[in-house]
Formats: C-alpha cells, sequence, structure tokens
C-alpha cells in the first residue's frame, strides 16, 4: 500500500541528470537504521525517485544513479536520519 | 567525474544538525514519526549554524507542549519552562543577558492561548528576542483538543461536530501588538524556513515567525487529512508564495501566505532603551 502510494505521489521521470558517478564510490546518502522511524516523507519528497521502501517500511537507496544532491530528503527528514555521502 | 569527498566547502553539510544534538540524549526524539516539529528543528540548527553562533551564546527557551519538547533535545542553553510562560522567561534572560541570543520555541496553545498575553506584551515592548510558533492547529501533547488556530469546522477530540469558533490569524496579531519583523512559512518549505529563520534572528527587535505544521496524528488523522506526506503536500499546494500582498488576501482565502510578511527597522528596541537610560544616568553621576 505504502509503496503504491509513492509511485502516485513522485514524478514517474526523473527531471535532472545527476553530474555525480555514484558507482565509484559510497552510496549518494546513508539512512541511519535506528533513528529512521519510517515516516516515508523521504521517499516521497524526492523529486528523481532514488528512495524507495524496503518490505519493512524504511526507505532504500534504490536508484542511485539518479541522485542530484538536492538536499530535500535530508532537510525534510524529522529525525535527522538522513545524510549525504558527498555534501 | 570521480565522486568528491566530503567537503567543508560553503556548502551546508547534510550532517550539521548532528553536531547540535545534545550527546546525552535517547534518539531518535519523541515526537511521532513525520512530526514537523522535527523539521522545524533541523532548520533552526541550520540558521544558527550559518549565522556562525556560539553554542552557549544561543539560548531556547520553550514551554509546554510537543513542539516545547525541542530545547531538550539540542545542545544550546536551554530553559524549558512552565506551559506559556515561555516569552516571560525569556524576556527576563534577554534583559539580564543583552548579549545573548534569546529564541524562543512555542506552539500554538502554548503561545496563542494561555500564553498569548505574554505575547502581545513582548511583541510591544520590541524586545529583541525571536519566537518560532509551530502552528499545528491543534493541542498535540494532551490529545488533540482545539487550540485558538484550528480552523473553524475542523474537528478536534473537544469539538467531534466541528469547530464553532474562529482562529486567531496569529501573524496579524503580532503585527497589530507591534512586532518589528513577521514572518510565515511551512515545513515543506525548509530553504524558505531556513532563510526566515536566518533574517529573524538577525532583526534587532522582536521577531515572530510561525512555520505551519503538521500533527497528522491528532489534526490530520481526525479530519481525515492523511499522513504527515500528505499534510506537507496539502502545504506545498496552499502556499502562495510571494503571490499575495497583505497578510490576509482576499482573493487568496484558503491560500497560504508565505514570506516576510512586515518588518519595521525604525522602532527602538527596549534593551537598547534601557542602556541608552543605564548610559545617561551613569553620565549625570560623574
Ligand atoms: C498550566 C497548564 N495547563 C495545561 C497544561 C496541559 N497542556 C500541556 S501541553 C498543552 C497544549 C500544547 O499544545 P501546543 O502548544 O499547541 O503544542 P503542541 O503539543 O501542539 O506542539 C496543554 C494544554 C499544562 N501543562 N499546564
Ligand atoms: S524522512 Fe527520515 S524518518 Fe522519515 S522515512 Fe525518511 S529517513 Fe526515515
Ligand atoms: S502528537 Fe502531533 S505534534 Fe505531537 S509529536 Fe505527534 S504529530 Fe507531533
Amino acid at each position: 500500500m505504502s509503496s503504491l502510494q509513492t509511485t502516485i505521489e513522485a514524478p514517474v521521470t526523473p527531471v535532472r541528470r545527476s553530474k555525480v558517478d555514484y558507482s565509484q564510490g559510497p552510496q549518494p546518502v546513508s539512512i541511519n537504521p535506528t533513528w529512521c522511524k519510517k515516516c516515508n516523507i523521504c521517499v516521497a519528497l524526492c523529486p528523481q525517485n532514488v528512495l524507495d521502501t524496503d518490505r519493512s517500511g524504511k526507505p532504500v537507496v534504490a536508484h542511485a544513479e539518479e541522485c542530484i544532491q538536492c538536499g530535500i530528503c535530508w532537510t525534510h527528514c524529522p529525525d535527522a536520519a538522513i545524510t549525504s555521502n558527498y555534501r | 567525474m570521480t565522486p568528491a569527498v566530503k567537503s567543508s566547502a560553503a556548502v551546508q553539510q547534510s550532517d550539521v544538525v548532528l553536531r547540535y544534538l545534545r550527546p546525552h540524549k535517547k534518539f531518535p526524539n519523541l515526537w511521532c514519526p513525520g512530526c514537523g516539529n522535527g523539521i522545524v528543528m533541523s532548520s533552526l540548527v541550520r540558521a544558527i549554524d550559518k549565522l556562525g553562533l556560539a553554542k552557549d551564546n544561543v539560548v531556547l527557551v520553550s514551554g509546554i507542549g510537543c513542539s516545547s519538547r525541542m530545547p531538550v533535545y539540542l545542545d544550546f542553553q536551554a530553559l524549558h519552562t512552565t506551559h506559556g510562560r515561555a516569552l516571560a522567561f525569556a524576556t527576563g534572560v534577554k534583559f539580564a543577558r543583552p548579549d545573548l541570543k534569546v529564541v524562543v520555541i512555542t506552539g500554538d496553545g502554548d503561545c496563542l492561548s494561555i500564553g498569548g498575553n505574554h505575547l502581545i506584551h513582548a511583541c510591544r515592548r520590541n524586545i529583541d528576542i525571536t519566537t518560532i510558533l509551530i502552528n499545528n492547529y491543534i493541542y498535540g501533547m494532551t490529545g488533540g483538543q482545539i487550540s485558538p488556530t484550528t480552523p473553524s469546522g475542523s474537528v478536534s477530540t473537544t469539538t467531534p461536530y466541528g469547530n464553532m469558533e474562529k482562529q486567531f490569524e496569529a501573524c496579524e496579531l503580532a503585527k497589530g501588538a507591534g512586532a518589528t519583523f513577521i514572518a510565515r512559512t511551512t515545513v515543506y518549505h525548509t530553504s524558505q524556513m531556513d532563510r526566515m529563520i536566518t533574517e529573524a534572528i538577525q532583526h534587532r527587535g522582536f521577531s515572530f515567525v510561525e512555520v505551519l505544521s503538521n500533527c497528522h496524528t491528532y489534526y490530520g488523522r481526525l479530519n481525515r487529512l492523511g499522513q504527515a506526506t500528505a499534510l506537507l503536500r496539502m502545504f506545498q499546494e496552499k502556499a502562495a508564495r510571494g503571490k499575495a500582498k497583505s497578510i490576509i488576501d482576499e482573493e487568496s482565502k484558503d491560500m497560504i501566505v508565505t514570506g516576510v510578511l512586515h518588518r519595521d527597522d525604525e522602532k527602538t528596541e527596549l534593551c537598547d532603551e534601557y542602556q541608552k537610560l543605564l548610559d545617561s544616568l551613569s553620565k549625570g553621576k560623574a
């Protein structure tokens, strides 16, 4: 159910191209699994559809290559559970 | 392109909030999953970090409520006071130590019902305090009773058939009472919120920032508005950024007007006046 909502809310195609090649380094963002409360704000607001939820409802980086480091996920996380590995 | 390492460039880092959390506190915080209070907390930290203020020179004062728990988590000077009295305590702190930056974190119940009188008098005095009103339209901590900002018709635990009362326009109230910097923003508009809080802290005089926030646990659930994300999307849709001229724009009845709504840099500030008095008295003595 929650993954269905996410698909409806987020844009289908990413709007901007990522400038960083993430295959050479760490993931674009890291999620602190003990602080995350699975509110899914990050998943829903990401304009590039980078994040998705796993079976337990926790956000995971699903499409790293699309991340543009815009900061929408980490500025909207109420629990300071997301940080970028590049900024 | 090889991935750039985490740089200490001018661009604000994503982990800035982590450097300002109290080390001995248990995290995650006590707020419900998705609660806007946490979004405001990291925005406040980014604003203070950007201004380069020392942790010990910032005093966070709050009353009682979910939003008022914020100073407990942040590693600044903190004063967690009684319900509604944050501004009274903050006035005392600022008057005794005008060199400190005093920031009040308050909820709509805390600031406008029980603390309404303190608010209007702090505005009237134009004392250099930054007030961040986290308006979630309801009493969160005590279980979803109506507050002075609950929209007419909205359901709460004390108004199961809809609220019959009219609401306060908090920003209009602050303006009428004499506040000299007034801004409104929402938890969806985080970069605007960063800017508004930064400007409010910089402003010399009483500054009032109303941040519209989501209490999906009570307000959202009782009014069938959905979860946190749905409320954030509602703020996104309703905010008329820069479009409306006045605080209540007739054409934008159901819209939220955000941005700096009022600013007066002419009015004298209370601590400055007091210092002037002290200076003139000590000159008279010499
Ligand atoms: C003197 C006094 N009266 C009543 C209360 C109960 N009380 C605690 S928090 C609260 C309302 C808080 O609502 P708000 O300020 O909107 O903050 P929120 O929890 O929504 O962030 C009330 C009435 C109290 N603690 N002290
Ligand atoms: S916004 Fe933060 S708390 Fe919410 S799901 Fe994302 S990482 Fe978890
Ligand atoms: S009850 Fe409402 S205001 Fe309080 S933590 Fe939960 S969502 Fe936030």
